[in-house]
């Protein structure tokens, strides 16, 4: 029997059972007081129902992972196995030749002893798909006998389906915890073996970047140099620097306006307007970057007179991410604003000032703290944003104050470090992982600090 | 006779969207008296109050009729200014409500608004004469740079009375304004407005009866969002003309 076959019957089988125990438990009698039924029919029928599926499924999935190799095992213990290739990769192909032979995916085979084995697998396959489907179906029946009997009047159903409810949500919270855990521990690891190649004074204080490894030893930068500060300046110049010089007053104002100043049917409108700019896909915004802003500007500085202006500018780059960050400083600063108190507005408007005024000089410094906080998580999310700077910002590593000339980033070098064919094990390779290793750390700090501003100012007036 | 008359409501009634909050109300308000707004809840006396100061702006659905004159000028025409009204007619509210700043920031704020104050030592001068007609100097003269949120309830209101009075308005709208007090804070603030009555034309909301007949000289019944009877405070207490006022102040309502 197939494993979906029996997922479905170890499913049908819990729908059953969840039926049959609710209809059971319907049939309570209604008492009164503490001869009231505990819980409801349906929470009884969930009881047995989880009994009959979980402890199915677990095992079902616990199989599924171990009985190909009780399968191969078996297969390389009959005699027709014993004059197999002993070269591991030719022994694995003709395996799984042969598996795929019994199976029936292909027909006649490349290596002769492919079908010869064919049978051998057959009967391994059937005899542990017997016994996976077997132990399956003896975990559905037993869990539901089990949990069956136990479907009484007083039973506590809902506390037993409550407790498994939360067990459910706690293991999938943790796994995305563990998965970050995961990645920052890979992340940690690459970046060691980095370090013991180049120093981490080098590359946090360098500023000469050239990662290219040479084939030749005796080629122009056959060392390579891995300074990383251009990158990091060049990453807070857009991303810190021009995108938030762009996105704060807009991002402000905007917010501002709907909070205070829209009407209702405006705001309703032009608020999730906003939003959308947040779900254009980045690459979008990359396109707009590289072939409308940048040139545009280009043109422009050579109008001004500026002659080494670059086709691929920090400030394009530096633009069109301020844009794109517009509806998160905006949702945040909307958020602190109407997070203030309605009486501090009555209060300065019935001193007589205008609605200016109460902004500037109530509404803000009160909201200040959020929107600080929402300007640092905005300056976490520019600093690792990736297509728009890889479309629009350039490869040169230049520690340059002038918007026009071409920057590159920590997301673009990362980029460009493992896109290509690479050899693993090359500080070229390497230094991606310590780069994404600072990323990880510089935006985590600014996440932590961002959410402990935001904290602490909410608990200022709840 | 309308001479003497700080301000003068006529037929004014309030709606908010097609509901009718105060029906053709017509009261006036004198210097150098305090009169008391007292109703049961819900019956409009802070709606009315807000159109003498013209704070139902704020409420994008409310709309007034009738006529409202401050010093026989309409305060509601096209060419009243109400940055000019607010400060002529100031307003302390239920809740006490001072600015995230500090003490001496709260009372300059005003001031600072409508430029009553050329420079450092003046402005000093205006904090320290609302603070001490607020009958609070002495307790804040110390830390005017602390927080006013920093401050007991009731130090707050009076901080923002003397916010209130900061900037030397005519008349002063008090919506219920020791509701979040305790005893000791409410006498002092009772204290205060006996006090501040020489000067200003107050108006007060209040729920406590007895607060009403201490400080007030008139006194004005709303039910339903129609005043059923105004007139001198000692005149409604002991000899109501009408029966809904009586069974009101004697408790019976309900
Ligand atoms: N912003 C508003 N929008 C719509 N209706 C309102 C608004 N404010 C007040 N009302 C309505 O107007 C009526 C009068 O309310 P108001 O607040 O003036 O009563 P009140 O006498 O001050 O009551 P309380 O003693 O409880 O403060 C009530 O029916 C209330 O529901
Ligand atoms: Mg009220």
């Amino acid at each position: 029997m197939s494993l979906l076959a029996i997922l479905f019957l170890v499913l049908g089988l819990g729908l059953i059972s969840w039926i049959s125990a609710r209809m059971r438990a319907s049939r309570f009698v209604r008492g009164v007081g503490s001869d009231r039924p505990h819980s409801l029919p349906s929470y009884h029928g969930w009881y047995v129902g989880l009994w009959v599926t979980i402890p199915a499924l677990l095992f079902l999935a616990v199989w599924a992972s171990v009985s190909p190799g009780l399968i191969s095992q078996a297969v390389l213990a009959t005699p027709g196995a014993a004059n197999l290739p002993a070269f591991g990769m030719e022994r694995a192909a003709v395996l799984s030749e042969a598996r795929a032979i019994a199976t029936g995916a292909v027909h006649g085979g490349f290596h002769a002893q492919a079908a010869s084995l064919a049978p051998a697998y057959r009967t391994a396959i059937m005899h542990y798909g017997l016994i996976g489907a077997a132990v399956t179906l003896i975990l559905a029946f037993a869990g539901g006998a089990f949990a069956f009997t136990k479907v009484r009047s007083d039973f506590r159903a809902r506390t037993r389906v409550e407790r498994l409810v939360m067990g459910a949500l706690l293991i999938a919270s943790l796994i995305a915890i563990l998965t970050t855990i995961g990645i920052f521990g890979s992340l940690v690891f690459e970046s060691w073996r980095f370090f013991n190649m180049v120093s981490p004074l080098e590359f946090l204080f360098g500023t000469q970047w050239s990662p290219q490894t040479a084939i030749r030893a005796d080629q122009v930068g056959s060392s390579g140099a891995f300074g990383a500060v251009a990158l990091f300046w060049g990453t807070i110049f857009i991303g810190a620097i021009i995108a938030m010089i762009v996105a704060i007053p807009l991002g402000l104002m905007s917010a501002v306006y709907l909070t205070q100043y829209a009407k209702p049917s405006t705001r309703r409108w032009v608020k999730p307007i906003l939003e959308i700019l947040a779900g254009v896909p980045t690459v979008v915004y990359g396109y707009f970057a590289a072939l409308t802003v940048a040139p545009a500007l280009r043109d422009f500085a050579v109008m001004i007179g500026i002659s080494n202006a670059s086709s691929e500018s920090a400030l394009a780059a530096g633009i069109v991410m301020g844009v794109m960050i517009i509806p998160f400083v905006s949702s945040m600063a909307d958020d602190s604003i109407a997070a203030v108190p309605q009486s501090m507005r009555d209060g300065s408007l019935a001193m007589g000032a205008t609605p200016s005024e109460t902004i500037r000089k109530v509404l803000l410094p009160a909201a200040l703290p959020g929107v600080v906080g929402g300007v640092l998580l905005a300056v976490s999310r520019a600093i690792g944003e990736t297509m728009i700077v890889v479309m629009a910002a350039g490869l040169a590593a230049n520690l340059t104050l002038n918007p026009f000339a071409s920057v590159t980033t920590v997301t673009t070098q990362i980029v460009q470090l493992l896109t290509g064919d690479q050899e693993f094990e090359s500080a070229k390779t390497l230094a991606a992982f310590a780069l994404g290793l600072v990323l990880f750390i510089v935006t985590l700090l600014l996440n932590i600090v961002a959410l402990r501003v935001v904290k602490k100012y909410r608990e200022a007036y709840d | 006779m309308t001479t003497n008359h700080k301000m003068i409501a006529r037929d004014v009634s309030v709606f908010y969207g097609d509901k009718k909050a105060i029906d053709s109300v017509s009261i006036d308000v004198d210097m150098e008296n305090v009169t008391a707004f007292i109703g049961p809840s819900g019956c409009g006396k802070s709606t009315f109050l807000r159109t003498l100061n013209r704070m139902n702006d704020t409420i994008s659905i409310a709309r007034v009729e009738g006529t409202i004159e401050l010093d026989g000028e309409d305060i509601y025409a096209s060419g009243m200014d109400v940055v000019q009204l607010r400060a002529r007619v100031g307003m302390v509210f239920q809740k006490p409500n001072p600015f995230p700043k500090s003490i001496y920031e709260n009372v300059a704020y005003g001031p600072r608004i409508h430029g009553l104050a050329a420079g450092k030592p003046e402005m000093d001068q205006v904090v320290e004469k609302s603070l001490r007609r607020a009958g609070l100097w002495d307790e804040v003269k110390d830390r005017l740079q602390d927080s006013g949120t920093a401050l007991s309830g009731g130090q707050q209101q009076r901080l923002c009375i003397a916010r209130a009075i900061a900037v030397d308005p005519e008349v002063i709208l008090m919506d219920e304004p020791c509701s979040a007090l305790d005893p000791i804070a409410t006498a002092k603030i009772e204290e205060l407005i006996h006090e501040l009555r020489g000067r200003y034309a107050i108006v007060i909301v209040t729920h406590n009866m007895q607060q009403a007949a201490r400080v007030s000289q008139r006194t004005a019944f709303f039910h339903l969002g129609t005043l059923v009877e105004y007139g001198e405070t000692s005149e409604i207490f002991t000899n109501p003309r009408q029966e809904k006022t009586k069974d009101y102040i004697t408790g019976r309502y309900g």
